[in-house]
């Protein structure tokens, strides 16, 4: 097992044993077994869609708690666009930013200005490498954490710039650190996330020892404190800095929105998204140049850790997105500093993106291959009903489970029903047989013995 | 092992079911992700050429330590010219066909493009066979 981490877990005794994740799982990672959920950490991608098709509530994703914030001299915290899109067209993002500071935090810095950065570190990138196409983005974690285990040979395609949040955690603490002269890492910066995949990002990026970003809280945590801070009529200080385009990148089409393309394609919901992936693995899509793909349905604003209906949230951030649509992101000066610095890779994350294949049956290639023919007999024998009953999304999931060595062939309820059947006639036939003694049985022997 | 899926000509719904099936395996068996493009990318075009021109077809992909064998065989109309059918850019998909996306004239030449050893052959009224080897970078294990 890698020691990997991962914000969505499952709690123990909501799960009734159903089969609802499984099937619904874009990786396979989830299996039942002895009536519980299992996720299996290699393959998951934190994407949350077993959060969202579980009944029972039995999903759900580990965040930071406020409590974090004593940890740190200076709090930052760094609202994902998609926590404006929590309120209402007419709340003034100003107002969300004081109720945050005014819920401890010492200062704000928008995710949507992290956007901004990105935006034009991604422009940068696309006009200087040709040599690949369609480039995806890497805005997404679940969908940058897919392509790492299910769709390796796509590494080269994703855009390796900084999501919007870990640029707006860089810039926060360099700005703060120079600021206040004292250490970034004294400075703590939190992510108001709608995702549980950014969690993992962060606390991943933490354990390599790279603190953009220091925790995320979910925007489900702190909705209902900025909410009643809303509730009175008032004004705000201005403190939103983000450009409209920025904002908008909190639903999907704002990224493309935003980098401005021609050739381009916007995919949202992990199931889609995999259907895109699959024709740009083999060869198709070549004439688009850039591919905003999104786990979530809406983007963001769809994210699991998010209150409101994803579609209303959208509408909202659009309008707030069309309200500062004339607002410039950057000075000039701003702009000139920020291009160089993205030349000079400042925002480059290359090293965050290797390839972790998920679904090999053996690091033998030789044994792999044995294991996998095994795995077509196998199948062929089960009903291929796809019921799940065994805990297995799949009849060819529980083949590969069976020749993994996790799996049994009587965890098939129709094999199982199959043996049962053969069994109870085994036994009829053998009631049937009287012992000799009892008279039933072969006569004595002519011979007398 | 052997993988051998049954392609319908005209099917373009089902289109890419057969490639799917191989990239799968490809993933189980852990050949290295390069390689599996490649080999997925032949599979693909050569399933789509049955589906485009073909009445039927069977795709069959050999996978072993050293090599992936792809063999695509089709009955259909046959290419009266190969070389010319070799160009990129050349198609005889018809109108509808391209409309979905499909027959810019790159399947050909992708697949002798992306494969180690290709070699085609065809009769005229009668259908097409491709064969194609993509060899694995080196046996064994994988890091």
């Amino acid at each position: 097992m890698s020691g990997l981490f991962h914000s969505v877990l499952l709690i123990e005794e909501k799960c009734r044993g159903c089969t609802r994740c499984i099937k619904n799982c874009p990786t396979e990672a989830i299996r039942v077994r002895q009536g519980k959920a299992r996720i299996n950490a290699e393959r998951c991608t934190d994407c949350g869609e077993c959060i969202r098709t579980c009944d029972n509530h039995a999903k759900t994703a580990i965040t930071d708690s406020l409590e974090r914030l004593k940890e740190f001299k200076y709090t930052i915290a760094l609202p994902a666009p998609a926590l404006y899109g929590q309120f209402g067209p007419d709340v003034d993002p100003d107002r969300v930013l004081a109720a945050l500071i005014d819920m401890g935090f010492d200062d704000v810095f928008e995710v949507a200005r992290g956007a901004d950065v990105a935006t034009l570190a991604t422009r940068e990138y696309l006009s200087r490498h040709r040599e690949v196409r369609p480039m995806i983005s890497a805005a997404c974690p679940a969908v940058v954490r897919l392509i790492q285990v299910r769709f390796p040979a796509l590494i080269d395609h994703l855009i390796p710039v900084d999501s919007p949040m870990t640029c707006a955690g860089k810039l926060a603490k360099e700005g703060k650190s120079r600021e206040l002269g004292i250490a970034p890492d004294e400075i703590g910066t939190f992510f108001i996330t709608p995702c549980p995949a950014k969690v993992t990002w962060v606390r991943e990026a933490v354990k390599r020892g790279f603190r953009a970003v220091d925790g995320a809280i979910s925007i489900a945590s702190v909705y209902g404190e900025i909410s009643r801070r809303l509730a009175s009529p008032g004004s705000a200080p201005p403190r939103r800095k983000a450009s409209g385009a920025g904002i908008g990148w909190g639903g999907s089409g704002g990224e493309n929105a935003a980098v401005g393309l021609e050739n381009y394609i916007v995919v949202d919901g992990i199931h889609s998204v995999i259907d895109v992936l699959e024709e740009v693995e083999v060869g198709r899509l070549g004439s688009v140049d850039f591919i905003e793909a999104q786990a979530c349905i809406g983007g963001c604003v769809g994210g699991a850790l998010v209150v409101r209906n994803p579609f209303i949230a959208h509408v909202h951030l659009n309008k707030l997105a069309k309200r500062f649509a004339d607002m410039p992101a950057f000075t000039a000066e701003e702009k000139e500093e920020l291009t160089r610095r993205a030349r000079a890779g400042c925002f480059d994350m290359r090293q965050d993106i290797a390839a972790v294949p998920a679904f090999r049956l053996d690091h033998d290639v030789s044994r792999a291959i044995s294991k996998a023919e095994m795995i077509e007999k196998v199948v062929k024998e089960l009903p291929g009903l796809d019921c799940g009953s065994c805990g297995s999304p799949h009849c060819r999931a529980l083949a590969e489970d069976i020749v993994q060595g996790l799996a049994v062939d009587t965890d098939c309820v129709f094999k199982l029903r199959d043996q049962v059947k053969v069994l109870a006639e085994q036994l009829f036939d053998l009631a049937k047989k009287n012992p000799s003694a009892m008279g039933a049985g072969p006569g004595p022997r002519e011979d007398g013995g | 092992m052997r993988l051998e899926c049954r392609v319908t000509g005209g099917d373009f719904q089902a289109a890419g079911e057969a490639a799917a099936r191989v990239k799968r395996a490809l993933r189980q068996v852990g050949v290295d992700p390069e390689t599996a493009r490649r080999a997925a990318i032949v599979a693909y075009e050569a399933e789509m050429n049955i589906v485009i021109h073909a009445s039927r077809g069977i795709l069959a992909v050999d996978i072993s330590p050293d090599r992936i064998e792809v063999a695509a065989d089709d009955e259909g109309p046959g290419i009266p010219d190969i070389s010319l059918a070799m160009q990129e850019g050349y198609s005889t998909a018809p109108e509808h066909v391209r409309e979905m996306g499909f027959g810019a004239g790159l399947g050909l030449p992708n697949m002798k493009r992306y494969s180690d050893q290709f070699h085609i052959e065809s009769t005229v009224g009668r259908g097409t066979s491709v064969r194609m080897v993509i060899n694995l970078p080196s046996k064994g294990s994988l890091p």
